[in-house]
């Protein structure tokens, strides 16, 4: 089978639920092979994509394309290349993990003994030989996940469909299933991720969505979301409050922005480019200047503030936002 | 971790119908492995009809005349037998509101599977076990008194109307389910609306001594032409009938024409809607 360089594609996907504009002209492209992390808040509207990636929805306006097949005219063409695992776990509660596997097996018209064998496998992989026979009721959270993920890749569909997989997990939990996605992608899986842990889309996804109130409001690598929020900056406090002074000339010596004081504290923050460089540089002339420290950082931006930025959360100030408006205008 | 080929298509409409048929029994097979865990399902169709049988046959029985003479528990069974299938609806309606309500859902719609089989799957599964129940209620009959006199062939030939009649409930009860969308409801809404249904009939009194409204209703009820079907079948009284509705006059013409309408309508409606409604 041959699936096409975009193993999804959707262009302005709209969906109303009642008074409720769930999407509001939504595009995306998933490269073949990739991981993409749909990143936003509860009630952005991921799960609304993801049902109707999946074809458990069709859109009110705006069409897509899974595996090359427009889920809404070609609904089971895509069935059969996409897994799908859920926020809310899509296992039979009163069968054992064992039949849960065999069931799907049988769906997709494999034979009984081949139902079986996969299912046998695919209890060990996601490490459930042991409950294999027990009902999915009695499951803990991340059992019941890994069985549902199981239950996706009974015939190891070329697109996966995660949506939240890991919330309220715990970290352990957590930490082995990210193992397990990164596999399933270095095997040639492509997969389309909804998180909102800033966290999971960083380490997993090769492209971020950010989606709020039904809209994307940026995409890219992690890298370059941070880079909106203005790159990375170097945190110092020094020990005497009347070296603030000279501290500010040491850290103008050493890089090119104008530090910030805030005397309360002690602490100065200058914007930098060069990373570890300009750190290095700051804490010679530091100490050429017999400025004590008690602390010195280089802190790159996290996702979080990325997110709470573009979001309109208040953590961000007036000053900031200003800065970062020419970013906006990239997806804007 | 081998990886399985994707399975290949079914090309031919035949192939279709097979593969559709085999996704309906492995949902059957699903519905019936519930059982074992949640044995206690099972007293819907055995305790209940249990209970009916005795109540009926010694705190009715010494009342009621059976038109035509014979004795009460034989005239009252097919009642009973009826009353049970017909109460299946509410079985199937809280088991697909059930499903419609669970995550399980999202996995039946995203697989390439017959959209139908959730349905047909259901339907069969607790079809197969009202069969438990006719048995167990016939168990119970035979040690109260009742008989079939008729032979083996018109004895199946009851049972088998009375499966029909089932069958077409249990597809009643799926649009139920599908519409109502908790279980709670389905079992409420079931129940409101069949109880009366099972009393305004001949089930267990003769139709004779209703007010003309009442008559007319319970002599044009499908579940009184089922029972009345079986009564002729079994050759228990009460089958006689002096009355003008044609249900009645051919009751076992009429009880299979009913089934089969209420199959021709609740069928395709219950999955038209399956298909457009989603889950939660």
């Amino acid at each position: 089978m041959t699936i096409s360089e975009r193993a999804v594609e959707a262009a302005g996907l709209q969906k109303r639920y009642g008074k409720t504009q769930a999407l509001c002209g939504v595009d995306l492209v998933v490269n073949s092979g990739t991981i993409c992390g749909l990143l936003g808040p509860n009630g952005a509207g991921k799960t609304t994509m993801v049902r109707i990636l999946t074809t458990l929805l069709t859109p009110d306006q705006g069409h897509a394309m899974v595996a090359g097949y427009d889920v809404v005219k070609q609904a089971q063409q895509v069935r059969y290349r996409i897994g799908l695992a859920g926020q809310q776990a899509a296992v039979d509660e009163l069968l054992t993990g064992r039949a849960n596997l065999e069931m799907v097996g049988r769906l997709y018209h494999l034979s009984g003994k081949a139902a079986r064998q996969r299912a046998d496998e695919l209890l060990e992989r996601f490490d459930l030989t042991d409950a294999a026979n027990r009902i999915a009721k009695g499951y803990s959270g991340g059992m019941r996940r890994r069985l549902d993920l199981a239950a996706s890749l009974v015939v190891s569909p070329p697109i996966l469909f995660l949506d939240e997989p890991t919330t309220g997990l715990d970290p352990h939990s957590r930490l082995g299933l990210w193992a397990i996605i990164q596999d399933l992608v270095a095997g040639g899986t492509t997969v389309l991720l909804t998180t909102q842990y800033l966290e999971e889309a960083d380490r997993l996804a090769d492209k971020i969505v950010v989606i709020d109130t039904g809209q994307v409001i940026a995409e890219g690598t992690a890298d370059e979301l941070k880079a909106m929020v203005g790159g990375e900056q170097i945190d110092v406090v020094i020990r005497h409050a009347d070296q603030l002074a000279d501290a500010v000339n040491a850290l103008r010596r050493a890089g090119q922005a104008e530090p910030i004081v805030d005397p309360e504290t002690r602490r100065l923050t200058m914007a930098v480019q060069g990373g570890v460089s300009v750190l290095t540089e700051v804490v010679r002339e530091l100490d050429s200047a017999e400025i004590a420290a008690d602390d010195l950082a280089l802190r790159r931006p996290t996702l979080d503030e990325v997110f709470l930025r573009l979001t309109g959360n208040p953590i961000a100030a007036p000053a900031d936002q200003e800065t970062s408006e020419p970013a906006f205008a990239l997806t804007h | 971790m081998s990886t399985v080929q994707l399975p290949l298509q079914p090309t031919s409409l035949l192939e279709r119908l097979r593969w559709a048929l085999s996704d309906s029994l492995t949902i059957t097979r699903r519905n019936l492995a519930h059982i074992r865990q949640v044995p206690e399902r099972l007293l819907d169709v055995t305790l209940q009809p249990i209970i009916f049988v005795l109540l009926f046959a010694y705190v009715f029985g010494s009342a009621i005349q059976v038109p035509g003479g014979g004795s009460y528990r034989e005239f009252l069974l097919p009642g009973i037998f009826a009353q049970s299938i017909a109460f299946l609806a509410i079985t199937t309606a809280v088991g697909v509101a059930n499903d419609m309500e669970k995550g399980i859902i999202d996995r039946f719609r995203s697989l390439p599977m017959a959209r139908s089989a959730v349905l047909v799957g259901r339907t069969i599964a607790d079809l197969t076990q009202s069969i438990l129940g006719i048995m167990v209620m016939s168990l119970c009959g035979l040690v109260v008194g009742w008989r079939a006199h008729n032979g083996l062939l018109q004895t199946l030939a009851g049972f088998g109307v009375l499966l029909l009649f089932g069958f077409a409930m249990t597809w009643l009860g799926t649009f139920i389910g599908i519409i109502v969308r908790t279980p709670e409801t389905a079992n409420t809404l079931g129940f409101v609306a069949l109880f009366p249904l099972t009393f305004i009939a001949n089930t267990f009194v003769p139709t004779q001594g209703m007010p003309p409204f009442l008559r007319f209703f319970a002599d044009w009820n499908p579940l009184s032409a089922t029972v009345a079907a079986c009564r002729q079948l079994f050759g228990n009284p009460g089958a006689a009938y002096t009355g003008t509705a044609w249900s009645l006059q051919h009751p076992i013409a009429a009880s299979i024409s009913f089934s089969l309408i209420i199959l021709a309508i609740f069928i395709p409606l219950s999955v038209f809607r399956y298909r457009s409604t989603t889950s939660h």
